[in-house]
């Protein structure tokens, strides 16, 4: 069935739940885009006097109950010397207002045109924690914007790997048949037949130490491509083998067509409406592993910042009782894979409604 | 006798899989920066004797294809080395993997039992309320991070203080009577089997609603209705069976599925199975104890593959072998 790329998003704009993820994941892309600005506080700030601080609650009633303009107070730290725990208690004697694309530290937007403007900051010596601070005294709200550009861009550039290496693979091994697709075959089983966790940590563990950042994260988008090519490009080989007996195929053969022409320009776009889904539909599992190498301390390590291992920190139990906040990265890894998944299922009901991929 | 051969055939295909998954996992490891004896040279309690036996068990003064050989030779004998600890693999792999199989047969068991239902129920009443409730509830449950779950499960458990927080089995299990044991497995598995179950239960209460969908688009369906019967004696007697019969090959796939997926629950909850175990190996760069704990996780994979065909073949004859 043919419809086209344009076709296939009005339609799935009718779906209420689509259209609400689609809206839900714009919203995400573009605050982690824009974290710079959005943040308050840069990627590399810590106060260390502010180890989880509660978040600041913003405050639009003053004591006199009239409404004003949105200030918080800083929080003073304590120590119960009965129960050795530290306390957090709301100073009330100093307001500090809560400004609005107001001047504060010098960043570059693309990295070229110096700004110093911010969407939410605090007067001068002035607190604001959104979402409470971390073990370091990071701001946690600007870290969630941070670790999102890690976190949300890893699934799509291991896809970008991935399915052209699964396309051409599958393509070549369903196209040539015979022996050379029983040796491709039994290679790509070979890698689905390695529970896929234990390779990913595997893979993961020999990378080299003192990598940098981009270093560290380049591979670990390679890894994760690497785990997820060989049951894509499986699907796309029992395609391939029904496809090439068709009669176009036939007629490409004819006209004198190089066999990687064939598969590249006539086989493999006969299976794009395959692709778009499967493609929607694996980014959730790319985002999951992600997170979850990362919160084993295996992915993107500390102090970049990932919704993996920000979570890491919530694992000990004094934290996810008394420090909700610190969950929060996990739910913002739930809130993108269940917009991606509505989204893959529409999609897929759309393109394919007697589909079985899942 | 059919089936016979279709088993053998099945069974030697995957001889050649593990020989290929061998290699791979071993050049990894060899690829790796990793000193193999280092760990062990680290730790005092490890005598010299001991060390050297390994240093020629490996084979390390030699190419990289006699170690290969070497390691597979010793692996096929049971022979899989020592850990850093000075245990041997082979007994932490006899501890962990019943541990493994027993939470992942307790998910897929509870799995089906609610799955198969739930898909039954969502499929007769297609676009209703209830059916609508269920896709978002299912979604729902495909999108929750297990390890954040598990969290979640945790809060819950220090909270109520119904639950144990980890582990397998409590600190006096030694001490309790049959029955008290079972008990005290039973509580120590109700959440991590929770959170695994929501996980996987989801699929399959998908892949049962468009599978009986399906079926019941079919002609002898249709001709089912025709004949008078009632809608119930069409859908039991008739759509339903074969509308399960694809399922026996998800039932491989699931198995495959947890086991990469319990490795993060089990890490969270601390239950002694598998995938714990592979974490702390690579964490500790225990290389025999990866490479051990990397073939045995494939061979259960494999297993549970093969497991699910047979059964299939047995259930729908009509089945051929690749």
């Amino acid at each position: 069935m043919q419809i086209s790329k344009n076709g296939i998003f009005k339609q799935m704009m009718k779906d209420k739940f689509a259209a609400a993820a689609f809206w839900v994941l714009v919203g995400l892309y573009l605050a982690v885009f824009c974290a710079v600005f959005i943040a308050p506080y840069s990627s590399d700030y810590a106060d260390r006097q502010a180890a989880y601080a509660p978040p600041s609650k913003i405050y639009i009633i003053n004591e006199f109950g009239k409404l004003s303009k949105p200030y918080t107070y800083n929080y003073i730290r304590s120590f119960d010397e009965k129960t050795f725990k530290i306390k957090y208690t709301e100073d009330r004697t100093k307001k500090y207002a809560v400004k609005y694309f107001s001047k504060g530290y010098q960043y570059k937007i693309f990295g070229r045109i110096p700004f110093d403007r911010h969407f939410i900051s605090v007067e001068d010596g002035g607190k604001l924690h959104i979402l409470g601070t971390d073990i370091n005294g990071r701001d946690n709200f600007s870290r969630l914007l941070f670790g999102g550009q890690i976190s949300l861009t890893v699934g799509f550039l291991a896809l970008f790997i991935c399915f052209p290496i699964g396309l051409l693979y599958g393509g070549i091994s369903g196209y040539l048949g015979g022996k050379v697709d029983f040796a491709m075959m039994r290679i790509a089983e070979a890698i689905m037949s390695i529970p896929s966790f234990y390779l990913l940590i595997i893979l993961a563990s020999i990378l080299p130490a003192g990598m940098t950042s981009i270093q560290r994260f380049s591979l670990i988008v390679a890894i994760l491509a690497f785990i997820g090519w060989a049951g894509f490009a499986r699907v796309i080989r029992g395609m391939v083998l029904s496809l090439k007996e068709q009669d176009f195929v036939t007629a490409a053969e004819a006209l004198g067509a190089s066999k990687l022409r064939i598969i590249v320009k006539h086989i493999l776009p006969q299976t794009m409406s395959y692709v778009i889904v499967a493609m929607t539909l694996s980014i959730p599992s790319y985002i999951l592993s992600e997170s979850g190498l990362s919160f084993l301390g295996l992915g993107i390590q500390q102090p970049d910042a990932s919704w993996g291992n920000m979570l890491k920190e919530a694992q000990e139990f004094v934290n996810i009782t008394s420090r909700p906040w610190l969950l929060m990265p996990g739910f913002l890894i739930f809130v993108a894979v269940l917009a991606f998944n509505v989204i893959g299922d529409t999609i897929r009901d759309i393109v394919d409604p007697k589909s079985k991929v899942r | 006798m059919q089936l016979l051969i279709y088993i053998v055939k099945r069974f030697l295909q995957t001889i050649p899989l593990l020989f290929i998954v061998s290699i791979m996992g071993f050049m990894l490891i060899k690829a790796s920066p990793v000193d193999p004896l280092g760990e062990l040279r680290l730790n005092p309690s490890i005598s010299k004797q001991t060390l050297e036996a390994e240093k020629i068990r490996l084979g390390l003064d030699k190419p990289v294809l006699v170690q290969y050989g070497l390691w597979l030779g010793n692996f096929v004998k049971g022979d899989m080395g020592i850990c850093t600890t000075g245990e041997k693999v082979s007994d932490k792999l006899k501890e962990r993997i019943p541990n493994t199989l027993l939470l992942t047969i307790t998910v897929i068991f509870f799995t089906w039992l609610a799955g198969i239902p739930l898909g039954i129920v969502a499929a007769l009443n297609k676009g209703k309320p209830l059916d609508r409730m269920l896709t978002v509830l299912s979604s729902i449950g495909m999108a929750i991070p297990s390890f954040f779950f598990a969290l979640l499960m945790l809060i819950f458990a220090v909270k109520s203080g119904w639950f144990p927080t980890g582990g397998l089995t409590s600190y006096n299990h030694a001490s309790l009577t049959a029955f008290g044991k079972f008990i005290d497995i039973a509580k120590h598995l109700v959440l991590p089997t929770l959170v695994l179950f929501t996980i996987s239960l989801s699929g399959l209460q998908r892949q049962m609603r468009s599978n009986l969908l399906d079926v019941m688009e079919s002609d002898y369906v249709k001709y089912a209705r025709a004949k008078g019967l009632s809608e119930t004696k069409v859908i039991f007697k008739h759509a339903l069976r074969n509308a399960i019969n694809p399922l026996v090959t998800l039932l491989g796939f699931e198995f495959a599925s947890l086991l990469s997926g319990a490795a993060l629950t089990e890490f969270v909850f601390q239950y002694p199975g598998l995938g714990r175990l592979i974490l702390e190996a690579v964490l500790k760069s225990d290389i025999n104890l990866v490479m051990a704990s990397l073939m045995i996780g494939t061979v259960m994979l494999v297993a549970g593959n093969l497991l699910a065909d047979i059964l299939l073949k047995i259930v729908d004859p009509r089945v051929e072998a690749l």
